[in-house]
């Protein structure tokens, strides 16, 4: 259980990391707060030639409110989101999840971004940003782009993200006044990955549901606002085309079932706190 | 900066609860067998080694995290507080006295974890309720005490329950040991 060898470097800057990752392509491996990567390595899943360490740049370590967004740097962690001014009201649906995203002495470390570049079917803040129509700020040594969240996972552990590329920050949209926000998962413990969570926005005329832990990566379809057998109906639908798989933990039937009433739970929680 | 070699040992000094040390690791040595094999700190447990098990937590720059998931070169030039520093006088703390009179351990091997995190944990939360002292606990394993000491630990140093009502048990018998 020890890593194989690397060469190591802690980036100062921004450029700093860009550049080596020009350098070394693939064989290169952005570390972060290493709560997903260093397990990897230590399981010897990864064997890259250099690790690229960008938790110390000072320049990434942002949380900003502007443009509808609250853009979140690449350094920061998820202790810190969770501790930075007005989460409550900046965005209520990350302050009710980002307590499920493993535990106190992971998130202390843990990265908002690494989360999103590690890209785990299950992981909590994949799913809000997905449910927030958020994006990702990706950056090379050549240029930068940004890419629509539901756009950006492919599958698992798999994004669009290049190698020659650094998740510079994510941007999370912004409460519209009067929506709405829930967020629930059924894991086998607290701190345990989901089997699966579900994360609704309800605003004036449209119910959005996100969910996590039953496709390939999180998924999300918008309805008008539905109730009752309508609502049932659509939920059940949005189940089936996700389909799920059996694994250790739940059968796809399980999981299903979990999209069904868990969907159905948080839209209603997410209407009942509607401004 | 330039990046540090694979195959080189490369000097890494921290500062280990008060103390200046130096030690040199290759990049890929993790900081909890740095403390345990460069430094001879062996009061840092390792048990996973994936992150899972909690017996490694040590405190970086004052924020519980897990050694097996820190690489010793991250640490360079930062403070490591280990289980070591609590009691640099010989006496125990408050908190590891309740641990002693609650039986919050029996084999002790994920205690000094549970202590630093603990330690990190109860100066931003003073006063935990059971509810999230549990959830702050489901990062760590212990497979001896099924917790409800080390709950009764806390409980008691923060003040919200009486030490000695809780160590009683259903009979109103003081369990052994305590005074
Ligand atoms: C015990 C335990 C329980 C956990 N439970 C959960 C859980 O319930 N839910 C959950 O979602 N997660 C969980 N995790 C994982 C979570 O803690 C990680 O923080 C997260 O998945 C990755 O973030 P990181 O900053 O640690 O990234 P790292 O581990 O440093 O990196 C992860 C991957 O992302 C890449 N990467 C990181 N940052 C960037 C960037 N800025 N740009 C491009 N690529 C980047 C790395 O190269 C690597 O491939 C758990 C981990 C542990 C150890
Ligand atoms: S040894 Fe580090 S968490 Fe288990
Ligand atoms: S006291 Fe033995 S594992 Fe906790």
């Amino acid at each position: 259980m020890k890593p194989a060898p690397f060469d190591y470097l802690r980036a100062a800057s921004a450029e700093e990391a860009l550049a080596a990752l020009a350098e070394h392509g693939d064989e290169a491996r952005i570390l972060a707060g290493g709560q997903s990567l260093m397990p990897m390595l230590n399981m010897r899943l990864l064997q890259p030639r250099i690790i690229v360490d960008v938790s110390a740049i000072a320049e990434l370590g942002k949380i900003d409110a502007r443009d509808g967004h609250l853009a979140v740097g690449a350094s920061v962690t998820q202790s810190g989101l969770m501790a930075s001014s007005d989460l409550a009201t900046r965005s209520p649906l990350l302050a009710g999840a980002l307590p499920w995203v493993g535990h106190f002495q992971t998130r202390n470390r843990g990265t908002v971004c690494g989360s999103v570049a590690h890209a785990d079917p299950s992981a909590e803040i994949p799913l809000c940003l997905v449910a927030l129509e958020g994006e990702v700020v990706l950056r090379s040594a050549r240029r930068r782009r940004t890419v629509v969240a539901e756009t950006f996972f492919i599958g698992p552990l798999t994004t669009l993200r290049k190698p020659d590329e650094m998740i510079e920050a994510v941007r999370f949209r912004l409460p519209k006044p009067g929506a709405g926000h829930a967020f629930r998962e059924v894991a086998m413990r607290h701190g345990d990955f989901a089997i699966t969570a579900c994360a609704a926005v309800v605003d004036a005329d449209r119910i959005r549901l996100a969910v996590g832990g039953v496709g390939d990566r999180p998924v999300a379809r918008n309805w008008p606002i539905l109730k009752g057998d309508a609502l049932d109906d659509a939920l059940n639908a949005f189940a089936w085309e996700l389909g799920g798989d059996d694994d250790q933990h739940a059968t796809a039937r399980y999981r299903r079932d979990l999209v069904r009433r868990v969907g159905r739970l948080v839209i209603e929680e997410a209407r009942s706190c509607q401004a | 900066m330039p990046s540090l070699n694979a195959q080189t040992k490369h000097p890494v000094t921290i500062t280990l609860n008060d103390g200046t040390r130096t030690g040199h690791a290759s990049p890929r040595m993790l900081l909890s067998d740095f403390l345990r094999h460069e430094l001879g700190a062996h009061g840092t447990k390792v048990g996973c080694e994936h992150g899972v098990c909690g017996a490694c937590t040590i405190r970086l720059d004052g924020v519980a995290a897990r050694a097996c998931l820190t690489l010793a070169v991250q640490a360079d030039g930062r403070r490591v507080d280990t289980v070591e520093g609590l009691a640099p006088d010989g006496r125990m703390t408050t908190l590891q006295d309740a641990f002693n009179r609650h039986h919050a351990l029996q084999c002790g091997f994920c205690t000094a974890g549970i202590l630093m995190s603990l330690s990190d944990y109860l100066e931003r939360v003073p006063k935990p309720t059971e509810t999230e002292l549990r959830d702050m606990l489901s990062g760590h394993l212990c497979r001896c005490t099924g917790y409800a000491g080390i709950v009764r630990a806390v409980m008691d140093v923060t003040g919200q329950a009486s030490g000695n009502a809780d160590a009683k048990d259903a009979s109103g018998r003081k369990e052994p040991g305590h005074v």
